[in-house]
């Protein structure tokens, strides 16, 4: 907008506040509660200014864990988290970059029908597939493994779809003059499309990872052993103690310090991000 | 460096169309010939065979003395600049012009000192380490061409180098192209649609229209001995003047003529002469200027000197030798 009134100006930056204000209250409720003591949430009136149990907290989930509801300490689970966190993003990349390399860039029977396979799988997601895909892990072996927690999730259409869009931009002459530098197939790729999708990349590690950390219901199915807890399914874990009080002030602690990772991915890669999104020109 | 030859080269894609068909070329070695015609005529297709880019469904293409059909075009020993210049947008320019040579393993000091011979050539110097986006269109033009000098190959393949560039930078670059190319002395493949640049740079003119050959040769062979009514219209400018024998029935030796053609500049105004031309419009190009006017039911153009007299209507005389005759069912040149 061109326009230029101060009643305007103020209307759009009160609309923007109400906006921040409403997304954030509920980490400000959680940011408060992870500060007070035990029965501070069970009095019936919700601080809302932070207490004075910090770093006893903290440090406590950081240490030593919650006992009762038989998670391990939370630093054990945001490692977990961010194994699996990193192999779907890494692994998604890594493969629908090469699938999308295939389709676009080389001519084999079926390639079409090839593509539209992959398209397919868009409408099977792990919720829709998760008993056939929870026995064919089982049967695997890979129950209470890292390979069990990410490989199913690996496949993506999606991101096959973003990368075979991003390789139809790339003009042919390019790949022409490539060829006639004495550029193979696979140098090609590496020479060439790995550095002009770099900030497409950059865009999908960052979907990716979020999308891999917040998974919730395949780890929770697939892991019985402590040892491979992530830490999304941790924390409801802890909040259904089963005899006694949920410890909300630690829970709420647990949820902090799961927001940190991908918070500290997206600040980390907010420029690249931005630019893999709106970037066209190649 | 090394000999071009297209022998009945041909191209049919699949599902029938025909874009090239019995084209044979013979190419010097150190020759500079340009391929030109209208958009469509399968030019591209016939530069992009001998590059490799396009398969042949017919004939043969030997650069030297080796059949290079199955070849591919790295192994072909050419090197190509693209319309679009296709540099890659993420390396400096010195990764760009030492790409190709590191893909041949060719030695460190080598690709030096060639990518700094052929920056002074261009005088590229400058930007060896900017990226292609910092560069210009004139710059950018140069360093694709700078590509291709530093693989000091058999051959040059141009895809209508310049048509990105304005007007003024297009003149500019095809006469350094032409000082380029008389200095490496390299064999030279050039397509374009602009006959302008065709004339001046060509040592050989091919004149294609519909995937065939109309013309091979010089540009002024062309130019005065056009072979066909499509290669005068084509060739020259202003046009030819193309009038339908029909039109002038007196005129002796018609009898088999469809079209009868004259050059602009081969008109002139005299007070008795047997064209009587009404004048519709005046262009003025400083140095001479253009009429337009028409005579019977045909349109025609000449050129005169700027100061020359301008009336209504004039009379027009020409030399006899001065008329191109093209046959009635094939448009050829009759003589």
């Amino acid at each position: 907008m061109i326009e230029n009134r101060p009643g305007l100006n103020l209307l759009a930056h009160a609309t923007l506040i109400l906006g921040v204000c409403i997304v954030a209250l509920p980490v400000w409720v959680a940011f408060v509660a992870s500060t007070h003591g035990p029965t501070d949430f069970m009095s019936g009136t919700i601080p809302m200014w932070p207490g004075p149990h910090l770093v006893e907290n903290y440090s406590q989930m950081l240490g030593a864990g919650v006992s009762t509801s038989g998670t391990p300490p939370v630093g054990t689970m945001m490692f977990n988290s961010l194994i699996m966190a990193l192999s779907i993003a890494i692994g998604k990349i890594a493969i629908s970059i090469l699938s999308a390399f295939a389709v676009v860039y080389f001519r084999f029977p079926f390639r079409g029908l090839a593509f539209w396979c992959i398209f397919v799988t868009l409408m099977l997601p792990v919720e829709v597939r998760i008993v056939p895909t929870f026995q064919v892990v089982a049967d695997l072996g890979l129950l209470n493994s890292y390979a069990g927690l990410s490989i199913p999730l690996i496949a993506s259409a999606t991101a096959t779809f973003l990368f075979r869009q991003v390789f139809l931009t790339i003009p042919d002459e390019l790949t022409e003059a490539a060829r006639i530098d004495g550029a193979g197939p696979m140098k090609f790729f590496r020479d060439i499309l790995l550095p002009l999708s770099r900030t497409n990349i950059a865009a999908l590690f960052v979907i990716l990872f979020i999308y891999g950390w917040n998974q919730y219901l395949w780890p929770l199915l697939i892991t019985t052993s402590s040892d491979y807890y992530t830490i999304v399914a941790g924390i409801k874990r802890m909040a259904d103690a089963v005899d006694g009080l949920p410890q909300w002030h630690l829970v709420m602690a647990t949820a902090m310090l799961a927001m940190l990772p991908p918070v500290a991915v997206v600040v980390g890669m907010q420029r690249l991000f931005v630019k893999g999104l709106v970037e066209t020109e190649k | 460096m090394a000999s071009i030859t297209l022998d009945n080269l041909g191209k049919v894609y699949p599902g029938g169309t025909r874009a090239v068909g019995g084209v044979n070329i013979d190419i010097a070695d150190g020759e500079f010939i340009v391929l030109v015609g209208p958009s469509g005529c399968g030019k591209s297709t016939l530069l992009r065979m001998v590059a490799g880019l396009e398969s042949i469904s017919e004939g043969e293409v030997r650069i030297g003395d080796r059949v290079v059909n199955k070849v591919e075009p790295a192994d072909r020993d050419i090197a190509m600049v693209f319309q679009n210049y296709a540099l890659y947008p993420h390396m400096s320019v010195r990764q760009n012009l030492a790409y190709g040579l590191k893909n041949r393993k060719t030695p460190k000091d080598e690709i030096e000192k060639r990518v700094a011979q052929a920056s002074e050539i261009l005088q590229i110097g400058p930007f060896l380490d900017r990226k292609p986006a910092a560069l210009s269109g004139g710059q950018r033009q140069r360093v694709a061409m700078g590509r291709a000098i530093v693989r000091e190959p058999a051959a040059f393949l141009f895809d209508e180098p310049l048509s990105n560039l304005d007007a003024k930078l297009r003149v500019a670059m095809r006469l350094e192209i032409k000082e380029l190319q008389k200095r490496l002395r390299t064999t030279s493949l050039y397509v374009t649609h602009d006959q302008l640049e065709a004339m001046t740079l060509a040592d050989r003119l091919v004149v294609l229209n519909g995937g065939q050959v109309e013309q091979i040769g010089t540009p002024l062979d062309v130019y005065r001995r056009p072979a066909s009514a499509f290669v005068a219209s084509f060739i020259g400018s202003p046009a030819m003047n193309l009038i339908s024998a029909s039109a002038v029935p007196h005129l002796p030796g018609t009898a088999h003529a469809g079209q009868i053609g004259i050059r602009p500049e081969d008109l002139s105004v005299t007070p008795d002469g047997p064209i009587a031309m009404n004048v519709l419009a005046v262009e003025e190009l400083g140095a001479q200027r253009l009429v337009h006017g028409k005579t019977g039911g045909e349109r025609i153009t000449i050129t005169l000197p700027s100061d020359a007299p301008l009336s209504d209507s004039m009379n027009l005389s020409f030399r006899p030798d001065a008329l191109h005759l093209f046959h009635k069912d094939s448009g050829k040149r009759m003589d």
